[in-house]
């Protein structure tokens, strides 16, 4: 049945009435590509888009909210308004106890400090870190490594760098594993340098020690200065940001319904607009792509249809000479499913193009609007096949409408 | 060759129906040359499309050869023509983007015969009505004598039992006229029927019997001396 399409006359008659109708050919075709270059465009364009937020939160717990103490805004069980709220390590057992859909709490001290080497001297943030946060928020080592559960254990006063503080502290290509800085008079090891993230929430944090070090020198016993809290997978991280200030209130006294007493950033929520977005635009470019597509199968049928109309009298003529109904339906439709190939694997290239333009020009370096714009194959050949399969629906309608018509009256038709 | 019995045909306008043919009755023999003549809504164009299958009778026998005609599938239709038939239109009919050889290749096409073997046999026609040195021209590089001898090439590319030609010269002036009807004369010579529709007097006078109709029905149907076309050329 289908070997008519290894034969070269099919082909012959194809190119042949085509040739014949250039214009017209090339009218149909633009209507495909157009539809499947913008298809391919948006979708790489969308891709790069969410390509470019992970590569930006990819290192994060996005699932996640801050909170720190404040100061109470309404009086409570005989305590005055305005009393500074102090957060406590037991606060931050408790919330993983009895909060559901905890991950992981971890607790963190912060401070500015200034390190010295040698004669050079800088100003930074100091954080007193679990190994943890590691997993929350994914320093990517230069050289080194990160904090470990043994520098906790031991209190070792070691300390993990960013490149900005090695930049300022060390000079060019010096190996600063292992050597010495001086935070607030007292020596640090080096162990590791970290990159600097590309997303920052609140301070930056140029230098983390062991939280249990950082507790000892500063004399912080039981104080922390916030929490970072992560829920697990499936659980409504919003909820947990209330479920977990409530419990807080309760635990340090507080006005259930002060809202001031605890400030709180909610990664999590602030996240979920970002990705809603995404989502949103996503839909957009799939339903604008797909109804261009169809837009360009349409324009084929009715240039089809059109065409047949005008070929109303060859058509008689082939079938006066012994054409089948069946071999002229066959011819339409191979013309019809041949045009929409062509323009779609055209549109597919030139697709392709638009996408090397777009990173060329918004996919460049760590700040690009665009990562990675691409397409996968297997859209773009899911894409390619229900093209072929409108343009055999679509040029099945003139294939009918040419054998409706009596031969003799195709003849007659002048 | 060809027996016609009690052939009716009426065509429907609006609620009522046009009755075109009215009980024909026709028997050609084979090597006839007959001119079917009769003024315009005689019916002569409406027998000739259903001997050439191209439309059907409402009642009446008709039959090809030994082969009765009668409830064809378009398919079979299509078959019977590519089979039996060739035609010759009045407007030449030829397919306009394809080369005078493409064009005579077509039945064949059609036939299912393979491209190289088609295009030979096409060639042998093409030279057989003199046209050999056109062979990659389109038809409308073509003067409108060569455009009719294309398309009787391409009539006779498939070896029919049977020429049907509507109003051959219709389109062409005096002397082409009388060029083309040698040619169709020297077929006939060779042992082709022909069937042809013409309103022409003299045109008629060069086949062999004279078919007139009117109003549906066979007035007349007389044999004649043959006028050759080659004292006129």
């Amino acid at each position: 049945m289908f070997r008519f399409l290894f034969e070269r006359d099919t082909w012959q008659e194809v190119l042949d009435s085509l040739k014949k109708n250039k214009l017209r050919s090339v009218l149909t075709m633009v209507g495909v590509w157009w539809g499947i270059l913008l298809l391919i465009g948006l979708l790489g364009s969308a891709r790069g888009l969410e390509n470019s937020f992970n590569r930006l939160f990819g290192d994060f717990a996005t699932n996640s909210v801050f909170i720190w103490g404040q100061r109470t805004s309404k009086p409570f069980q005989g305590f005055q308004e305005g009393r500074g709220v102090q957060l406590s390590l037991t606060d931050a057992k408790k919330i993983e106890e009895n909060v559901e859909g905890i991950e992981f709490v971890l607790p963190r001290n912060q401070r500015q400090v200034s390190a010295t080497r040698n004669f050079q001297t800088g100003s930074f943030q100091m954080v007193g870190d679990y190994p943890l946060l590691d997993k929350l928020q994914k320093k990517n080592l230069l050289n080194g490594r990160f904090l470990n559960e043994n520098d906790i254990k031991d209190n070792k006063k070691v300390v993990a760098i960013s490149e900005d503080v090695y930049k300022q502290l060390f000079e060019k290509d010096e190996n600063a594993i292992g050597q010495y800085i001086e935070i607030n008079d007292i020596n640090f090891k080096v162990i590791g340098v970290f990159e600097i993230s590309n997303v920052r929430m609140g301070p930056s944090q140029d230098m983390h020690i062991p939280f249990t070090t950082y507790q000892q020198i500063y004399n912080q016993g039981d104080r922390i200065g916030w929490l970072m809290i992560t829920g697990k997978p499936g659980f409504d991280i919003k909820q947990i940001e209330v479920d977990s200030k409530l419990l807080l209130k309760n635990l340090n006294t507080i006005h259930p319904d002060d809202n001031r007493a605890f400030g709180s950033f909610n990664l999590g929520k602030e996240f979920a607009k970002l990705t809603g977005f995404l989502i949103g635009m996503q839909f957009l470019t799939w339903f604008v792509g797909v109804a261009t597509l169809i837009a360009g199968v349409f324009a084929i049928g009715n240039i089809l249809l059109i065409a047949v109309r005008e070929r109303t009298k060859e058509i008689g003529v082939r079938r006066a000479l012994g054409a089948t109904p069946f071999e002229i339906k066959r011819q339409i439709v191979v013309e019809a499913v041949f045009i929409t190939l062509v323009a779609g694997i055209l549109g597919i290239i030139s697709g392709g193009w638009i996408l090397i333009a777009l990173d060329h020009f918004f996919g460049q370096g760590d700040d690009a609007a665009l990562v990675n714009a691409s397409v996968s194959i297997a859209v773009v050949f899911i894409a390619l096949v229900i093209l072929v399969i409108l343009g055999t629906l679509i040029g099945l309608i003139p294939a009918f409408k040419a054998t409706s018509v009596k031969p003799i009256e195709a003849l007659r038709e002048e | 060759m060809l027996q016609i019995h009690q052939l009716h045909k009426s065509y429907p306008i609006g609620d009522s129906s046009l009755h075109v043919l009215k009980g024909i009755d026709l028997s050609v023999e084979e090597g006839e040359m007959v001119a079917i003549m009769g003024s315009s809504g005689s019916g002569k164009s409406t027998l000739l499309n259903i001997i050439g299958m191209l439309d059907e009778a409402d009642s009446g026998e008709y039959i090809l050869d030994g082969l009765t005609i009668k409830d064809l599938t378009e398919k079979k239709a299509a078959v019977y023509r590519n089979k039996f038939l060739g035609f010759i239109f009045q407007s030449f009919n030829l397919i306009n983007y394809k080369t005078a050889l493409e064009n005579v290749a077509l039945p064949l096409y059609y036939q299912g015969m393979k491209r190289k073997e088609r295009l030979e046999l096409a060639m042998f026609h093409l030279e057989k009505v003199g046209l050999a040195e056109w062979s990659h021209h389109l038809p409308k590089e073509l003067s409108g004598g060569q455009k009719q001898r294309v398309a009787i090439a391409r009539a006779l590319a498939a070896n029919p039992k049977l020429l049907l030609a509507d109003e051959p010269t219709g389109a062409l002036d005096t002397k082409t006229s009388h060029e083309i009807m040698a040619f169709i004369q020297h077929l006939n010579d060779e042992g082709k029927t022909i069937l042809m529709v013409t309103h022409e007097e003299d045109i008629a006078n060069m086949c062999k019997r004279i078919i007139r109709l009117r109003d549906g029905v066979i007035m007349e149907d007389t044999k004649v001396n043959q006028v050759r076309a080659e004292q006129y050329v």
